[in-house]
């Protein structure tokens, strides 16, 4: 039993890295990877939000939103899955919410040193996309425990990588036109085609 | 009139949301193994786009700046439900291959970028215009990406052969690094390359 939920853990950060296999959080990816510092806090808060939105919202698909989970309520019909979306994005909006005031009461320096990654995690893909992921393969609560985590790490151990190259490019004589964006595109590329690498392992 | 064709013309190539503004590239990158999936892609962001410019800028002087972001997010997510709804009831197959990431479009960065650097400040005719603009800007890149992965990724373009492949008889040896994800970097890397080679003015120093 245990032996599923790692394998699903481990699967989630190397094989399908939520940022370099599937793309997601994109945006942030490259506008936050140019400094290693920088990048870890980032991937600490994703990794954090991460793990508590997708068990949060598998909870409530499970029982509010699936067809037929309203029985509960005596709504036996009920279908409520094109609510889906409106629903997960205002649950993470209001998780990242209250995860700043819980951080800004009790680890104030936790709190300052995420800064403003904190709330601009709500609109990262990579949050939202767990949870949509989480649905279309239909995970129970504890996969998606396993998942949320394992897909957060994922995220920041790409994020924390990308930014290591980064501050080494600066060194480097690259072409004009192609300094800043368009090189970290191409050395993301060679990223995600080394990640590529682990779709070949079975677990 | 002029500054309605600028707000329409400047974001396709001198402020290009992916290549220039740097916003809603997870979308650009995923979608983009086929031609088909990319159209109907960037019609759904155009969709999306303008409207939720136009309703925000319409609400603009009403909304308290503190709560801003949750009502910015409650229209886009209302506006991608009906986008999603329709491809589903229309373009089943594609809805599909689409997989999450029409529902992505509420996280994507351009939107809620220029809902928040452009719709709040100015009035709904100009906002519409430039959620189209910038709508077009995202459907160039993902056109031109969409059709070089299929093209020599499979020899086809929308389904038709163009190049006829060695399997099936014909010359055509199909590269499969283009119908990788990885594959989409490098030629948006490349794409930034040439629009900055053509407009030096935005290559970015260190």
């Amino acid at each position: 039993m245990i032996e599923h939920y790692l394998s699903l853990f481990v699967k989630s950060i190397f094989i399908e890295n939520m940022a370099l296999a599937f793309f997601l959080g994109m945006c942030t990816f490259l506008a936050v990877s140019k400094r290693v510092e920088t990048a870890v806090g980032l991937g600490i808060a994703v990794a954090v939000v991460q793990f508590i939105t997708v068990p949060v919202n598998n909870l409530i698909y499970h029982h509010v939103l699936k067809e037929g989970a309203l029985a509960w309520a005596g709504l036996k019909d009920v279908d409520l899955t094109f609510l889906g979306l409106i629903t997960y994005i205002g649950v993470i909006a209001a998780m990242v919410q209250i995860l700043e005031m819980t951080l800004d009461k009790f680890v104030p320096k936790l709190y300052n040193a995420l800064g403003i990654f904190l709330p601009l995690i709500t609109v990262n893909c990579a949050i939202l996309g767990g949870s949509l992921f989480m649905v279309e393969r239909n995970y129970n609560f504890g996969e998606s425990m396993a998942y949320g985590l394992g897909s957060g790490v994922g995220f920041a151990l790409a994020v924390i990588a990308l930014s290591g190259i980064r501050e080494k490019m600066r060194y480097s004589n690259v072409p004009k036109g192609l300094r800043g964006l368009g090189i970290t595109f191409i050395t993301v590329g060679l990223m995600a085609i080394a990640f590529m690498l682990f779709s070949g392992i079975q677990l | 009139m002029k500054k309605y064709k600028s707000i329409l013309i400047n974001p396709i190539f001198n402020e290009n949301p992916i290549a220039f503004q740097i916003l809603g590239i997870c979308s650009a990158l995923a979608v983009t193994s086929k031609l088909e999936t990319s159209i109907v892609m960037s019609l759904a962001v155009i969709f999306v786009l303008s409207l939720s410019n136009w309703a925000v800028s319409l609400i603009r002087e009403h909304i308290p700046g503190s709560v801003r972001i949750i009502v910015e997010m409650t229209i886009i997510a209302s506006l991608v439900i009906i986008a999603d709804q329709i491809i589903k009831a229309f373009a089943y197959d594609v809805s599909k291959q689409l997989s999450v990431y029409v529902g992505l479009i509420i996280t994507n960065c351009i939107i809620m970028g220029r809902a928040e650097a452009y719709a709040l400040k100015n009035p709904p005719l100009q906002s519409f215009l430039d959620g189209i603009g910038n709508g077009l800007g995202y459907t160039l890149i993902l056109i031109v990406v969409g059709s070089v992965r299929e093209l020599l990724g499979s020899g086809k373009l929308l389904g038709y052969t163009i190049l006829p492949v060695q399997t099936e008889g014909g010359w055509y040896v199909p590269n499969g690094l283009f119908l990788l994800p990885p594959s989409a970097f490098f030629l948006i890397g490349l794409i930034i390359w040439a629009i900055r080679t053509w407009k030096p003015e935005q290559i970015e120093e260190s």
